[in-house]
């Protein structure tokens, strides 16, 4: 049996009792939620805290409300699967939806929240084994060793942001609330990440990230697109998502292209999103933005399936994710498509 | 740290001294001798130690006992109806939708839930709703269809998809 290490449980009522809870067990201490993520990495001893804060109990936090005309407040602890059924949310920003679901399995959907999504660690072929495999083949600096096994000359980690959910919730303007028991703040979801593999999340110490707010729909269309190996189980090993403002005259208002596992963080293209503004979703404009994305993307041979493939995919899914939306313009529909 | 952690299980209150670092697999197998649900990666990635939690479908390799308290727990020794067999063990059964066996426990308790939220899922909808659970034998199709029949018998029936296990209890 693969076990976990011995630790405290505490199981708060109230965020404010969390956050009480957290600083005072300091740097020894995690929060858990639906433990998807953080359990698997505690039996292969990647993290040892000696204290949980179990958030599952904090009503607060699973409280979802609001319209397409007002934006939404998605409380951090509701689960995947609840995110990924809600009709309203599918139906205004379905990048969401189809991210939500594209995550993980059915069962891992019922357990895993979307807070504990957007702090996922980020992972490698190197570091995502047992830690008898890691000891035999030599530790990386991730955890317990000095240097980067895929890049040896590395100085940084290059450990690859595996979330599906950040790069359409960035799409589409969400911020996030960060609540310590010192101070409270909201930032714009891009914040919240760092370019680097170990520490890639710009949370300080203690801070629990309580809901996630998008703002209204407004004539927002988006969608998501993920390459994995198996049409369930896998993390991405790419994932595009597309939010687009299409005016009366099929004009591109606005665009925000965001990709996952194509870097340490959540990757915004911004100049992909440039390119869109003000033109009309054409066949040119259409390669011209893959092939931007194609120069943008910069995986990193840590992942499954080979790195070139991944490379050229990303041309592939941009391509995708944006004739998805223009055909969904097309016909007043919002981005509603099959995953990859 | 050992704390006192009670658990319904299968219609039953029970009661252990666990540490609670104690997933709900090991306190099912270890400390409560239930060893119907299997373990097989223990990291999420297999799907054979899927129990019902409230009636969901849950992992119990990565679910702490101590967080299951005070929510029903199903495991597959509660599937069955005292010495009835449920419909779904009996249309793997028949089918040879069991073969070793290993993941069967998991996909039971995941099609008990399907069948309980739609007594006649489509093909896509059984294999959406399967898809944590692996099997290295049958190649799933049989899976799939000794869930359509065991469906089609319920609705002829007019069985409840999944009796409760409190009702289950009462019944015996
Ligand atoms: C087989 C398998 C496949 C998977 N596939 C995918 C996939 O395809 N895509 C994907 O994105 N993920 C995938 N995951 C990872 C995981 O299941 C999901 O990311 C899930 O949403 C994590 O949520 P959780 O609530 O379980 O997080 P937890 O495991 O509870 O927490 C994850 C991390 O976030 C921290 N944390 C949790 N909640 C908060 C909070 N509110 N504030 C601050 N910190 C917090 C924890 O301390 C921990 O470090 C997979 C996992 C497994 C086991
Ligand atoms: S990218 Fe390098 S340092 Fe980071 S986890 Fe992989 S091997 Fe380790
Ligand atoms: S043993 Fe729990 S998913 Fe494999
Ligand atoms: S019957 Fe052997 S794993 Fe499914």
């Amino acid at each position: 049996m693969l076990r976990l290490p011995a630790f405290e449980y505490l199981a708060p009522r109230t965020l404010e009792e969390a956050a009480r809870m957290l600083a005072e067990a300091g740097a020894a201490a995690l929060p858990v939620a639906g433990g998807t993520d953080l359990f698997p990495n505690m039996k292969r001893r990647q993290m040892e805290p000696r204290v949980l804060v179990g958030l599952r109990g904090v009503a607060e936090m699973t409280q979802l409300s609001g319209s397409a005309a007002q934006g939404w407040r998605l409380g951090a602890g509701i689960t995947l699967a609840r995110l990924a059924a809600h009709p309203e949310l599918r139906q205004s920003y379905p990048a969401v939806a189809l991210a939500a679901e594209s995550v993980a399995t059915p069962t891992l959907r019922n357990m895993g929240t979307v807070g504990g999504n957007l702090c996922v660690d980020t992972r490698c072929n190197y570091y995502n084994q047992s830690y008898e495999w890691r000891r035999a083949i030599g530790f990386c600096m991730k955890r317990d060793g000095d240097i980067c096994l895929v890049a040896p000359s590395s100085p940084r980690c290059w450990a690859v942001s595996s979330c599906d959910t950040a790069p359409a919730l960035m799409a589409l303007g969400a911020s996030v609330r960060l609540v310590s028991a010192r101070e409270e703040r909201v930032i714009a979801l891009r914040e919240l990440y760092r370019d680097d593999g170990i520490d890639y999340l710009a949370l300080k110490p203690g801070e629990i990230l309580s809901e996630i707010m998008l703002p209204p729909a407004d004539g927002w269309r988006s969608t998501y697109r993920k390459l994995r190996r198996r049409g369930s189980f896998d993390f991405p090993i790419l994932g595009v998502a597309v939010a687009l403002r299409i005016g009366a005259d099929a004009i591109v208002e606005q665009a925000r292209v965001c990709l996952a596992a194509a870097a340490s963080h959540p990757l915004e293209a911004v100049k992909a999103a440039e390119m869109l503004a003000g033109k009309k979703l054409q066949p040119d404009v259409i390669a011209a933005v893959a092939n931007e994305i194609f120069r943008v993307a910069k995986p990193v041979d840590n992942s499954d399936l080979t790195l070139s493939y991944r490379k050229r995919m990303a041309r592939v899914l941009v391509e995708r994710a944006l004739r998805d939306l223009a055909e969904a313009a097309a016909s007043g529909r919002n981005g509603q498509a099959p995953g990859a | 740290m050992k704390s006192l952690i009670t658990l319904q299980v299968n219609g039953e209150t029970q009661e252990v001294l666990a540490p609670v670092h104690k997933t709900l697999l090991e306190v099912l197998r270890e400390e409560l001798g239930l060893t119907g649900t299997k373990h097989g990666c223990e990291l999420g990635e297999c799907g054979t130690c899927t129990v019902l939690i409230d009636g969901t479908p849950a992992l119990s390799c990565l679910t702490l006992a101590v967080e299951a308290q005070g929510r029903e727990i199903t495991t597959v020794e509660g599937l069955a109806d005292g010495p009835a067999a449920h419909p779904l063990q009996t249309a793997f059964a028949e089918l040879g939708a069991s073969q070793c066996g290993y993941c069967s426990p998991g996909m039971l308790m995941a099609a008990s839930a399907l069948l309980r939220h739609n007594a006649s899922p489509s093909r896509e909808e059984i294999t959406g709703w399967l898809a944590g659970n692996l099997c290295r034998c049958t190649g799933y199709l049989k899976i799939i269809e000794a869930v359509e029949l065991a469906a089609a018998r319920m609705r002829r029936a007019g069985a409840p998809a999944q009796r409760t296990p409190n009702a289950a209890q009462a019944a015996r």
